[in-house]
Parts: structure tokens; C-alpha cells; sequence
């Protein structure tokens, strides 16, 4: 892991950015405020950094819960119709959503 | 190499670097499917039915709010296997993590698969290259889950979950491959260790294999080496469309290369796609900022741990492996490495039938001919698998045993093989062989007053006084006619018992 930078500069362009992966839309007169809370949120986090971590193990998870394991037994399943029920579009086997370019992740419906 | 034509200085545009200067550097990524019977997080049935789209989901599955995903323990002991066949490192310690991205067949929008801590790390396969046993190194292999699919249809796209949540392992490999065949090699390699360890079908029509290739080329320059970008080839699902992407884009990257001159650096690489229609590979509009899939550990799973205990049981539970049995089979039944070959790298069913067949005729030069001939030919031909073939192992055997001790010919066996080939499989015992026979008198005649009469015929025959006298001279190659005339009058005759009886009772110098 990186270390976290001191004080985060999180610009506008990494909001932006970062709303476009989560196909967030974003209206440009947010941006700034999004910028500014993001910094709080973080400059708060980097309190952690304080912290004498030299000696603690990483953590991969928050409770000390190991080897949840379930056998390989089927379990009932959904009726089709009820798989569909809250799907925008449908033709009753499928769920159908705008076309989907070859190759290409661009969101549907744009 | 100074007398490439090219060496002057640069390498002129337009022209392509001479064959013996370019190396292709080729890694696969191969995306297994594992045979259990529910999805990797949820109880769900994991049988594709693309037939009835839709049918095979949960709430789980559909990333409805509120559902928990459990591991499935046996697609994790199957992950740990693989490792272990393919001698990777096997984590004490492994984890979940999400990799986001948004698409249709992707209901919760992001995969549960393993980012800095995968069940098995570094390994090994070794392949059959053109220069001998070739070591492939492996990077790691871990478990995630599969999307679904989707369908382009006029206008919309339809998606199928039905194969969403499956569990895949994915197998990374180092760049080690030099030539599209030694990728084929090894993926050949794989698949057969795969299905020989039960661990997927490994049926590349259905997806159970899919695999993204890896390919740039080095090239040898007057000012020394450089190299293409990388382009990744993805989804590809057969063999030969790997081979063939490969050589397609040997082509294309040398073409670039002297067009362009561009060479191999961080932010270069480009993804495409394999059209087997056209056999080319087209651009894929890069998904944007793709590498960013801001994996984060999944916090709906906990990590799970493994003992030595647990490895090394594991471990004794993996089998012979296709290799070991290869040579093991070549050895006991002194068999040609063709033919061992050929009943190995048809599947552990067919090599287990092979080797019951062996035991019970005592024989296994004689089985491994039936096998590889007969039964591999009518597989095809009725379009059976090996379980359910109408003549099970033990009945094979039965009849070539009787074959081996001399009691039936070929010709006979043949008869009795055909009989019990239009039979269900269900009558086909060994017994079923023996009444065949009987019913038939398909015992060999090796000996008797007809079998005699025949003799003294094509020896009394002043046809065949030419013949007689070269084989008196030593050729006993010429008593092939008289032996066709007794065949031919005593049916049933046994050959081998014709041929000597003709060279004792014609004598001479043989």
C-alpha cells in the first residue's frame, strides 16, 4: 500500500472522474462542493495517519470471523417471472435494456 | 543479425523485419469453469440451461438488496487443486474483493473475485514444444465469479443470468509462450489436466473455457531489441481461434511496427476482439479508464484460512495425472507413445475404459488397437460419449480375451464386435460375447477333417505347385494364396493355425 498523502489533494478532475465511474451525473456547478467535502472527509480520515502502525498486522476484514464455507447443495431458486418482476423492460424470458455496442461499456441509456 | 536486410539503419518503412528476428511473446489468461453443482456464492444451480433463460437465479444472484453471499466449499477445494497440479504456492491466508464496473450482465455492479491475496500463487505447467519439454510459469490462479450474458438482438440486448455467480478459476500465466503453437500446447495441457482432476468439463462451445491472449513480438534490431505493444486478445473459445488471433496478430503488429515504429511502453497496450467470421481481431473501444476498477475487500465475505492438514489431504485426493499416466500406461502395456497418447488425450473416461478393456483381455497391445480404431471410430460415427457406448469395457475384454487365446480370429471378432454394437448397452455383457459365438460358431477351426481336406486341396492343386515350390526354396511369404484358398473353404478357420499347418506339411528349407 501507498502511503497516503499527508494532506489530500483531491482536484476537481478526480471527483469528476470518479462520478463517471459510478455513472454519477454530476452537474458542473456541483463539482466544486463535491471537491470540497471530499477533502474534509478525507483530511479527516488522515487523522489515522497519526497512528504508530508498525507493528500491527494489515487487516482484511473488520471482525475476526475466518472460513464461512457452505457445502455444494442446491437451494430453491426464482421463478422466472419473478426474476423479471422489477426489470424496466422485458419479454418475458429476458431482461431487455437499450443496445449494447460491441466491445464497448458505454452505459445504457446514456 | 548483421545481414538482415534491414540492418542498414533503420528499418525502412513499409518493409518487415526478416522472420528469424522477430520472437512472439505470448501470456494466457484462461478462465475455467468449475463443475459443482451451485453458483460460487449462493445455493443456486449452476447447470448453463441457456435454453430457459433466466430460470437459474436467486436474489443472490440478481444483487437483490438485503442477500449475503456464502462460499461454496467445494469450488474452493477444486480452486486449491488446480493450484496443486500446477505446483503454485497455495495461500494460508486468502481473501474477497470487488472489482467495480457497470454492465447489464453484472447485476450487483461489481465481481466477486480475488485481487492481492488469490488461493494459489506462483506455478508451473510443463508443454511438449518443438525443441522438447518446455517449463510455462504460472502467476497465480484465483476464484471469481461469472456475469452473465448478453444477446444482441435488433435494436435491444438481452440478458440471460443464468450464468451469473458461476464459479470460475482463473489461471494467469507468465509471458512464456514463443509461437501461437506452444500456446496451443498449453492450453491443450491444461484442458486435459482440468478434466483429468474433475474440476470443469472444460466444453469450450458451452464457455466452460474461455481464454484472453496476451501477444507482443520482439523484434531484432541493428540498434538493438525492441518490442511491439501489447495487445490483449479477449474471449477467446476455441483453440484454433487462438492460434489464428496469434498469427493474425503477428501480422498486424510487425505491419504497425514498420509503418509506425512505435514501441512497447506503460500506457500502450490495447485490447481487442477475435471476429471468427472474418478471422481478424478488431479494435475494442477501450473501456474507459478499464484499469480502474477500484477493487476495495469485500466486506459481506470473510477470509477463509487453510491448514497443512487440509492442503495435504487435498493433495492425496488430485489423482494420476495425464501426464504420469501417459508414461505409466505406455510402460505396463507396452504401448507405442502414439498410442498411449492418442487414449490419454482423448479423457480420463476413455483411458479408464481403455485400461479395464486391457485388464480383462490380458492384452493390451490388442486393446489399445481396438480402442484407438474400432471404438474411436464409432464413438464419432454413432456420436456417443465413452459412458455410454453399447459395449461396456469388461464385454470388450471379455471378447478380446477370447480373441488373444486363440479361440476366435479377427474376422470373427469383428462379426461379434458389430453384433454387439447395434445392441442397447444393457444386454451387452460378457456373457452376451459368448452366446454370440456359440450361436454363431464363430469359434476358430484349428484343426478337424474339414480343416484337413482343405489343406490336401490347395496342396493337391497344380495351380498352386509354383507357390509350394518357393516356399520349399525359403520365401514363406508365398503360401499367402493357399492360405486364402483354405480360408475361404472353411469358414472360421483360424489363420494363424492355417499358415503354420501349410508351412509344416509343404516343409523345405523354411
Amino acid at each position: 500500500m501507498a502511503e497516503p498523502a499527508a494532506n489530500p489533494q483531491i482536484t476537481r478532475e478526480d471527483v469528476a472522474r470518479v462520478a463517471r465511474l459510478s455513472r454519477l451525473a454530476v452537474k458542473p456547478g456541483e463539482l466544486k462542493a463535491f471537491t470540497n467535502q471530499l477533502r474534509a472527509i478525507l483530511g479527516y480520515v488522515n487523522l489515522l495517519d497519526e497512528v504508530d502502525t508498525a507493528d500491527v498486522e494489515p487487516m482484511a476484514h473488520a471482525i475476526e470471523v475466518r472460513d464461512v464455507l457452505r457445502e455444494d447443495v442446491p437451494t430453491p431458486m426464482l421463478p422466472r417471472e419473478a426474476a423479471l418482476a422489477n426489470a424496466p423492460a422485458t419479454d418475458g424470458e429476458f431482461f431487455l435494456v437499450p443496445q449494447i455496442l460491441g466491445g464497448s461499456d458505454t452505459p445504457s441509456g446514456k | 543479425m548483421s545481414d538482415a536486410p534491414h540492418s542498414a539503419d533503420q528499418p525502412s518503412r513499409g518493409s518487415l523485419p526478416d522472420d528469424r528476428d522477430i520472437e512472439a511473446v505470448i501470456g494466457l489468461e484462461v478462465h475455467a469453469q468449475l463443475a459443482t453443482r451451485t453458483k460460487l456464492f449462493s445455493g443456486c444451480a449452476a447447470d448453463f440451461a441457456p435454453d430457459e433463460p433466466n430460470t437459474r437465479t436467486d436474489p443472490l444472484v440478481l444483487g437483490l438488496p438485503g442477500s449475503l453471499p456464502v462460499l461454496n466449499a467445494a469450488a474452493f477445494r477444486m480452486a486449491v487443486k488446480v493450484g496443486l497440479a500446477l505446483n503454485c504456492e497455495i495461500a494460508r491466508f486468502c481473501k474477497w474483493d470487488r472489482k467495480q464496473y457497470y454492465y447489464p450482465d453484472l447485476p450487483k455492479g461489481y465481481q466477486i473475485s480475488q485481487y492481492d491475496l488469490p488461493v494459489c500463487g506462483e506455478g508451473w505447467l510443463d508443454i511438449d514444444a518443438e525443441e522438447g519439454v518446455k517449463r510455462i510459469g504460472i502467476t497465480r490462479a484465483h476464484l471469481e465469479e461469472d456475469a452473465g450474458k448478453n444477446m444482441h438482438a435488433g435494436g435491444v440486448s438481452k440478458v440471460d443470468l443464468n450464468r451469473a455467480g458461476t464459479p470460475l478459476v482463473e489461471i494467469v500465466s507468465e509471458p512464456d509462450m514463443s509461437s501461437a503453437a506452444e500456446a496451443k500446447a498449453y492450453l491443450e495441457r491444461l484442458k486435459l489436466l482440468l478434466t483429468y482432476l474433475g474440476v470443469s468439463d472444460c466444453n469450450m462451445q458451452e464457455g466452460s473455457l474461455r481464454c484472453d491472449v496476451n501477444v507482443n513480438f520482439k523484434i531484432s534490431t541493428a540498434d538493438g531489441a525492441k518490442a511491439t505493444p501489447i495487445a490483449e486478445v479477449k474471449n477467446l473459445n476455441s483453440f484454433r481461434g487462438v492460434e489464428a488471433a496469434i498469427e493474425f496478430e503477428r501480422t498486424r503488429q510487425l505491419e504497425e511496427f514498420a509503418r509506425t515504429g512505435e514501441t512497447l511502453n506503460a500506457g500502450n497496450k490495447t485490447t481487442r476482439g477475435w471476429d471468427p467470421d472474418r478471422q481478424v481481431t478488431v479494435p475494442q473501444r477501450t473501456k474507459e479508464e478499464a484499469a480502474d476498477y477500484r477493487y476495495f475487500p469485500d466486506p459481506d465475505l470473510v477470509p477463509v484460512t487453510l491448514t497443512e492438514e487440509a492442503i495435504e489431504a487435498l493433495r492425496g485426493e488430485l489423482g494420476e495425472f495425464p501426464a504420469d499416466r501417459r508414461v505409466r500406461i505406455g510402460e505396463v502395456w507396452e504401448l507405442s507413445d502414439y498410442d498411449a497418447g492418442v487414449i490419454i488425450e482423448r479423457g480420463k473416461p476413455f483411458a479408464d475404459y481403455y485400461e479395464e478393456v486391457a485388464q480383462t483381455a490380458d492384452d493390451g497391445k490388442r486393446a489399445a488397437n481396438w480402442c484407438t480404431q474400432d471404438v474411436l471410430r464409432d464413438l464419432s460415427e454413432l456420436n456417443h460419449e465413452i459412458d455410454t457406448f453399447p459395449i461396456p469395457a469388461g464385454t470388450l475384454g471379455h471378447l478380446l480375451k477370447r480373441v488373444s487365446a486363440g479361440e476366435l480370429n479377427t474376422k470373427a471378432a469383428r462379426d461379434v464386435y458389430a453384433d454387439l454394437l447395434s445392441r442397447p448397452r444393457g444386454q451387452n455383457t460378457p456373457e452376451t460375447v459368448d452366446a454370440i459365438i456359440d450361436e454363431r460358431g464363430l469359434i476358430a477351426v484349428t484343426g478337424g477333417a474339414e480343416l484337413e481336406a482343405a489343406i490336401d486341396d490347395a496342396l493337391a492343386n497344380p495351380k498352386n505347385a509354383v507357390a509350394i515350390e518357393t516356399v520349399r526354396d525359403g520365401k514363406q511369404q508365398a503360401v499367402g494364396p493357399l492360405m486364402g484358398q483354405v480360408l475361404k473353404a472353411v469358414s472360421g478357420a483360424d489363420p494363424k493355425t492355417v499358415r503354420a499347418m501349410l508351412l509344416e506339411r509343404i516343409g523345405g528349407a523354411g
